[in-house]
């Protein structure tokens, strides 16, 4: 559609687009819409979708191991929320006019991005609490201002994402809870799990403002209503008090309450560990990469059987 | 990796409870309407948000398009006489 129009016409559609947005108008997908903004927003809707879905693997890793059936019972219907979620992402990510298969191949193929926590490893059972309750929670923090943002199937998947973590955020934090009123072992593993997912927790939402290339855009057209800074800053003010409620100690020696922002003043993040995560050094990278290959090799004779069977029988 | 022939897309439905109209929750692929069904329920029903469900090919959805909303949607504009409140009543006059 877009070689039908000139020039001229790209930038007259363009300021009625801006203006559209601007007046709080939601985009939906047969809207015309500037290139930039269904690459940007389709680049950031999978790499959310792919996150949803990697991040089964971390929990996943402890479903065999959880403490009793009640702890595995409520873990298997979290990782099956994650994949709920992450189908919802694909489902509105699809709008924008590109296949799913095109989108778990460039995932496979290492060409699209996911979610840096995830290729850290789950060592201990405390770390579940820990996922559940900071990654989960950061990502309510973050989804929370998605379910406003301009695109219509987006903000209408974040809606129901977000109505459903809250249940991650407080099972994750009840495993904490529990294990911090428990024997000294059991405080100890809580508090070397917060240790370990606190900064990657913070590294969730992506580089400092100043060094956030794609920002400009996306705030102009409102997929993000709140920049990086902000939105950590946020998560940062409320989940500090939950941990002193439980006597989880924040690994930061510069956290520090100050009256005069009204915010928790904290240290700097290391962004060579996030920069070398992010390039696929991590600790769990490779091994995040080839589960998902192979669920995926492992499945496909699954879904040529159902093909074919619906094929012979008409359906 | 191959590139294996990719199970359809269909649009799924959800009636929230006995009385409300269905409404669109999203898409699932799969090779059958039954499979559809099910997947259906286990993506946008596993709180208990649909006490029934529709699942449709996506390629058997024709939809009006945006560029067409003025001249589509031009019959309804001008008739606001379809509002009640387009007519005017004496005062005092109550219940209509």
């Amino acid at each position: 559609m877009e070689n039908q129009l000139t020039a001229e016409e790209i930038t007259k559609r363009e300021m009625e687009f801006d203006a559209k947005i601007a007046k709080g108008i939601v985009v939906e997908p047969k809207d015309w819409m500037p290139d930039r903004y269904r690459k940007q927003l389709l680049r950031m809707m999978s790499q959310h979708a792919h996150s949803e879905v990697v991040g089964m693997l971390p929990e996943g890793n402890w479903l065999t191991r959880a403490p009793s059936l009640m702890r595995k019972a409520v873990l298997l219907a979290k990782i099956q929320d994650e994949a709920g979620h992450g189908l919802y992402i694909y489902s509105a990510a699809e709008t924008l006019g590109t296949d799913r298969a095109e989108m778990i191949d460039q995932l496979l193929s290492g060409h699209a991005k996911y979610s840096s926590i995830f290729n850290y490893p789950t060592l201990n059972w405390a770390d579940m609490g820990a996922i559940g309750w900071l990654v989960d929670g950061a990502a309510i923090v973050n989804q929370t201002v998605l379910a406003k943002c301009s695109y219509g199937p987006y903000s209408r998947a974040m809606v129901r994402i977000c109505k459903e973590e809250n249940f991650h955020n407080k099972q994750g934090y009840q495993i904490m809870a529990y294990l911090m009123k428990g024997t000294k072992e059991q405080q100890e593993m809580a508090q070397d799990a917060m240790n370990r997912f606190w900064w990657p927790s913070l590294m969730m939402f992506g580089p400092h403002d100043t060094n956030s290339p794609n920002s400009g855009d996306l705030m102009k057209w409102k997929v993000k209503l709140q920049t990086n800074d902000d939105l950590r800053q946020r998560f940062i003010d409320r989940t500090v008090p939950q941990a002193e409620a439980i006597g989880l100690k924040i690994p930061d020696p510069d956290l520090k309450w100050n009256p005069q922002t009204r915010h928790y003043d904290f240290g700097e993040i290391n962004w060579e560990e996030f920069n070398n995560v992010i390039k696929g050094n991590g600790p769990c990278n490779r091994l995040r990469m080839k589960q998902r290959r192979d669920a995926h090799e492992n499945g496909a004779w699954v879904r040529s059987a159902a093909l074919a069977y619906a094929e012979k029988h008409g359906k | 990796m191959s590139k294996s022939q990719e199970w359809p897309s269909w649009e799924v439905f959800t009636q929230n409870k006995n009385g409300e109209a269905h409404e669109h929750a999203g898409n699932v692929h799969a090779p059958d309407a039954e499979i559809a069904l099910m997947n259906a329920r286990d993506v946008y029903g596993r709180r208990q948000e649909a006490v029934n469900i529709w699942v449709v090919p996506s390629t058997a959805i024709t939809a009006s398009t945006p560029e067409d909303v003025g001249s589509f949607f031009d019959p309804a504009n001008d008739k606001m006489y379809r509002w009640p409140n387009y007519f005017k009543t004496p005062d005092g006059i109550k219940q209509i």
